[in-house]
């Protein structure tokens, strides 16, 4: 094979600008060869080196109490009490999951498993957080149904519970779905593992699937817009083999128990090179490879394409001097390849042996040392921390409100039909249709499954032994919940951020957990338009305003930009989606709240203050109009810290037999699904609801309503006027029908049977 | 030489997927298909002569790779070309 | 009292069974490789757990009746010792021929999980005092509809051997509405697609699966 010859021409088709190219050349006293600009055009993408991010990241508080890991290692880690932490991640799969759903998806789940139990946790639930395009857009149902099936195709297989999630649909999404996946494991705090290669001489190993040309150019292609020929880049979708990676898990987590590894790394993005640059990177030390030894499936494997393979479940290990054969051992217990390739060094360089032309599987004898040559050498900080950085140019407003008017009055409003409009909305509607395709149960952990609360609650096993070996093993229980309303982001990113931070901690709460840590994945458009670079600073700043006020860190995350759409009217953005993904933790198995009412009779109320009764870019607006605008609701984020306190306290106390957050669709939506859940209806007062949407529909934040024993009225009102928190009493639990006094009833079985086909429409 | 092995599901066993298939092709506006059945082939790279192949294959057919309960299965020999 | 948990490569409901076993129902257990040609001595249960054992990309269960570890079942049968196997463990045993049928793909093509119920329908050591009751369990699969041809269904259904019957609705379109099956000399061996493992502890959502248990610990305990 002739390299083509490197300069700016070329480099720039592989996605490094010209003065990047220069930095570059400059960085390394020479024109890279071939092989280097791929090292170059991956290392520097977007995707890996977060260089137009990196500036406002910075702004996100990353430290707390319990963070044992904050962002910058393969997941974050947060103490979970008694010696155990909880390790988790979000991460995106946009760009490939378009391309091809399934194996997108599954790959997605995939990848973010493996950055859990690289960090020497045992993974124990899976989220999903989705975006898809308009529900009747030609594409959104084969995109759906594909997502779905690769993630049930994966998380089953691999035996990790899918307990929650959530999904969006909006026309913006069309030409670019988000499937963000979040995994959560388990470790014990003496036995976390990092990225490092440490230890000059300590032998590197190569784990499990042998490689492939799958993914070459994923980092770039998960760093570029898509056009009308996405479809021919098919070849750069990796297929996942989920049976590999349950091997790969399994003898990683017993390769990590015999205590003989430095530090260990999965190959995601950009594979060998990204994972063995990151590795040296956080060590402070070099690395040099020896190519020839790469286990591979595909014949005539250039440098260039090893390097830059991303076939999927591959992970690299840094072992002590003389432990390679333990790992080895295990390894073969579990048949799966693996072999050295290479050795820590001093000299803080990235160095890449191989013999030109040989190929393994052509039968060729094996080279010669004197036969290897220098394919690469690069000083491991050029690709790390001297990556280029980029402050973007801002617009001043990211986007005008004036632009987004909304005349409410224009909108034909009837309390009753639009209630079961909205419940058989596909954004607020019943999701059993995905969660049904997921094993939630497996693990026996799953206290409260999808569907039935806020929050998925979770019992995981402090197994001393990782391997199930321990009797009675001590239980810890959590609760998880992924949540972004993109609308409000969309209408006003600083607030929509900060709500999205303070919903996924409110759901939290709605299940009696404390909110102990955050993960995220910014998925925004191209970073090179000030407006969108406007939206993310914005979204940064209401994140890190909600977490201050709510006393939470963010401990991982992921951002995903160039999330956009060439058209015939021009680049279309996604709706800015800053997903928050939300851990808890509960003190004790008897706090947990679901959202069903429990008994006739008790009391119903709402907690928090009262609001305005904001329209913009509710659901009812998008139902009515399938538009995002007007004014949306702001938050005050310290009523919000008092009802969660005041809230996780009242659970605690054993005073509430139910609680749901008031969200899409309001006050009416939430008191459908109260009875919808519980079977069970109210009889309920509701001011003004004939002078407009406002009070049933209206999307004020900040408000969580609740049931409980009469009897328990007196305590709970002292409990909340200590905390500062408003209650307004509304009325109580009754049989059969949910109605508003003087106004609409509704039968359970109306409402259910609108919520349960609100995805039929789509999926059919 | 190569073995081509085709395992489908028996006529009398019901088959979901192949079902599938046929109704996605009528929603096309494929017309005239009335059945259509799924089945899986694999492919084996054999160093055998033909008459140890065809047996060797037949019993990995019937011990692995089919499942005489539900399925059938045909072999296909061909030389290298 | 001794049982044990089969793993496979790729068995992900292990911890599930000896969660049930070990912890709630209190009886010894461990885990026993694949790759081992023996159990250990004195085992008096043996559980093939839910999961994908070989990754099931060619057909569920197909490759792992080639595992060591079934031979010295299936000799463990013969004797009338208790196997069960769940879901995946179903459809090993149906594939090593230990229970007759096949498990194919659900009707509707999709993997499904939630509760379920059955009906008890023949009574055994797993199901003893437990006819006509009806349990509220989960089911996790793709492939979970029974399959066998007339005669081998009409002998199930003669000999009493449909152990559950799916009622109020059938997930994944089996015959006869069958959930779970005996087999071996002394209907030692039973085979059920819905997880008893994971309904036996009232924090999960049912403790149903804990009958089956009580059953087969005092059918041990007979012996």
């Amino acid at each position: 094979m002739t390299e083509p010859t490197v300069d700016a021409a070329l480099a720039l088709e592989y996605g490094l600008s010209e003065e990047e190219f220069v930095r570059a050349c400059e960085a390394l006293g020479r024109t890279p060869n071939f092989t280097e600009l791929g090292v170059f055009s991956v290392m520097w993408s977007e995707h890996c080196s977060y260089k137009s991010s990196r500036v406002h990241l910075s702004r996100l508080p990353t430290t707390g109490a319990r963070v044992i890991q904050g962002p910058g290692e393969n997941a974050g880690v947060v103490d979970i009490g008694d010696g155990w932490t909880a390790v988790f991640k979000m991460e995106s799969h946009n760009h490939p999951s378009f391309i091809e759903p399934f194996q997108g998806a599954a790959t997605g789940v995939g990848g973010i498993l493996r950055d859990v139990f690289t960090m020497g946790a045992r993974p124990v639930a899976l989220m999903d957080s989705l975006r898809m395009g308009a529900p009747d857009h030609p594409k959104t149902r084969g995109l759906l149904t594909g997502v779905v099936a690769g993630i049930s195709a994966y998380g089953n297989a691999m035996g990790v519970p899918t307990v929650a999630g959530d999904l969006q649909f909006d026309s913006a999404y069309n030409g670019n779905i988000l499937v963000n996946a979040f995994a959560l494991g388990i470790a014990k705090k003496d036995k976390l593992f990092f990225g490092r290669a440490s230890g000059i001489g300590n032998p590197i190993l190569y784990v499990g699937a042998r490689t492939g040309r799958d993914g070459i150019h994923g980092a770039t292609m998960a760093s570029a817009e898509f056009d009308d020929e996405s479809d021919a880049k098919r070849p750069t979708v990796q297929v996942g083999d989920p049976f590999m990676q349950k091997l790969l898990l399994e003898a990683c987590l017993e390769i990590f128990a015999a205590d003989v590894l430095e530090g260990v790394q999965d190959m995601g993005a950009a594979g060998l090179t990204s994972s063995t640059v990151e590795m040296a990177g956080r060590a402070g030390t070099g690395v040099e490879l020896d190519l020839d030894c790469i286990p591979r499936r595909a014949k005539k494997l250039a440098p260039y394409e090893i390097l830059l393979s991303e076939s999927q479940e591959r992970m690299v290990m840094v072992a002590r001097a003389g432990m390679e054969e333990r790992v080895l051992e295990i390894c073969r217990k579990w048949d799966l390849d693996a072999c050295v390739i290479g050795r820590v060094t001093d000299t803080g360089r990235w160095v890449i042996k191989a013999t030109p032309g040989y190929d393994p599987l052509s039968g060729d004898p094996a080279p010669h040392e004197s036969a290897k040559q220098v394919f690469v050498d690069i000083p491991v900080s050029v690709l790390t921390d001297d990556a280029p950085k980029y402050n973007r140019p801002i617009a001043d407003e990211p986007r005008a409100l004036s632009k987004y008017p909304l005349d409410i009055a224009s909108i034909a409003y009837d309390p009753r039909a639009d209630l079961l409009e909205i419940l058989a909305s596909p954004n607020v509607g019943s999701r059993a249709w995905i969660w049904r395709q997921y094993d939630h149960i497996v693990r026996v952990g799953t206290a409260v499954r999808p569907g039935a609360a806020d929050a998925a609650v979770i019992r995981v096993f402090c197994d001393d032994s990782m391997n199930g070996t321990t009797p009675s093993p001590r239980e810890k229980w959590l609760a998880l919940k992924s949540d972004c309303n993109a609308r409000f982001c969309e209408l006003d990113p600083r607030a929509g951020a900060a709500m999205a931070v303070a919903e996924s901690c409110r759901n939290l709460a709605c299940v009696g957990a404390e909110a102990i840590g955050l993960t995220d994945c910014l998925n925004f458009g191209s970073p090179k338009r000030p407006e969108i670079m406007a939206q993310f600073a914005a979204a940064i700043d209401g994140m890190r305003d909600a977490c201050e006020a709510l006393g939470v860190a963010i401990v991982s995350g992921n951002v995903s930009l160039y999330n956009e759409t060439e058209t015939p009217e021009g680049s279309r953005a996604i709706l800015p989606t800053p997903m928050i993904g939300a851990v808890g933790l509960i003190e004790k198995p008897a706090d947990v709240l679901t959202m069903g009412f429990k008994r006739v009779g008790d009391l119903v109320a709402i907690l928090g203050p009262h609001g305005p009764g904001a329209m913009g870019g509710s659901e009812w607006v998008w139902t009515k109009t399938r538009e995002v605008k007007g004014t949306p609701p702001s938050i005050d984020l310290q009523a919000e810290a008092r009802l969660q306190r005041a809230l996780i306290s009242l659970a605690r106390r054993g005073l509430l037999a139910s609680a749901h957050d008031c969200s899409e669709g309001g006050l009416a939506v939430a008191l459908a699904e109260c009875s919808i859940a519980g079977g069970l209806g109210a009889l309920v007062r509701i001011e003004e609801i004939t002078a407009g949407p406002q009070a049933m529909f209206g999307e004020d934040p900040t408000r969580v309503i609740v049931s409980f024993l009469p009897s328990q009225l007196q305590l709970i009102e002292r409990a909340l006027a200590d905390a500062k928190v408003p209650m307004r009493l509304i009325g109580s639990v009754v049989s059969e029908s949910l109605a508003i006094e003087g106004g609409p009833t509704w039968t359970i079985h109306e409402m259910a049977s609108a919520h349960a086909r609100a995805l039929e429409a789509v999926v059919g | 030489m190569r073995a081509r092995v085709l395992v489908r599901l028996k006529r009398e066993v019901l088959d979901p997927q192949g079902e599938a298939v046929r109704r996605a092709l009528v929603a096309l506006g494929i017309d005239g298909i009335r059945d259509a059945r799924v089945g899986k082939i694999i492919e084996l790279e054999v160093d055998m002569a033909p008459e140890l192949a065809q047996q060797q294959i037949e019993r990995a057919a019937k011990s692995l790779l089919a499942n005489p309960v539900i399925e059938d299965f045909e072999i296909t020999l061909e030389n290298d070309s | 009292m001794k049982a044990v948990v089969v793993q496979f490569p790729g068995s992900n409901a292990d911890w599930d069974a000896m969660r049930a076993l070990r912890d709630v129902a209190m009886i010894a257990t461990e885990f026993v490789f694949h790759k081992a040609s023996s159990l250990p001595s004195g085992t008096d249960l043996v559980v093939l757990p839910g999961g994908f054992s070989f990754g099931d990309y060619l057909r569920c269960g197909a490759i792992a009746r080639f595992s060591p570890i079934i031979a010295a079942v299936r000799q463990h049968a013969e004797r009338g010792g208790f196997v069960l196997g769940i879901c995946n463990g179903f459809q090993i045993l149906t594939e090593a021929n230990m229970l007759p049928g096949a498990l194919t793909r659900n009707t509707h093509l999709r993997f499904e999980c939630r509760d379920i119920h059955v009906r008890v329908d023949a009574e055994g050591p797993f199901t003893a005092g437990l006819a006509a009751s009806v349990l509220r369990l989960p089911i996790a699969h793709a492939e979970g509809r029974y399959h066998a041809d007339e005669e081998t269904l009409a002998m199930l259904e003669r000999e009493r051997r449909v152990a559950f019957r799916y009622v109020r609705d059938n997930p994944n379109g089996s015959l006869n509405d069958i959930a779970g099956i005996y087999g071996g000399p002394r209907r030692n061996v039973l085979g059920l697609m819905p997880h008893p493992e994971r309904a036996c502890e009232p924090a999960l959502g049912s403790a149903d699966g804990r009958q089956l248990l009580s059953s087969i610990t005092k059918s041990i305990l007979a012996r």
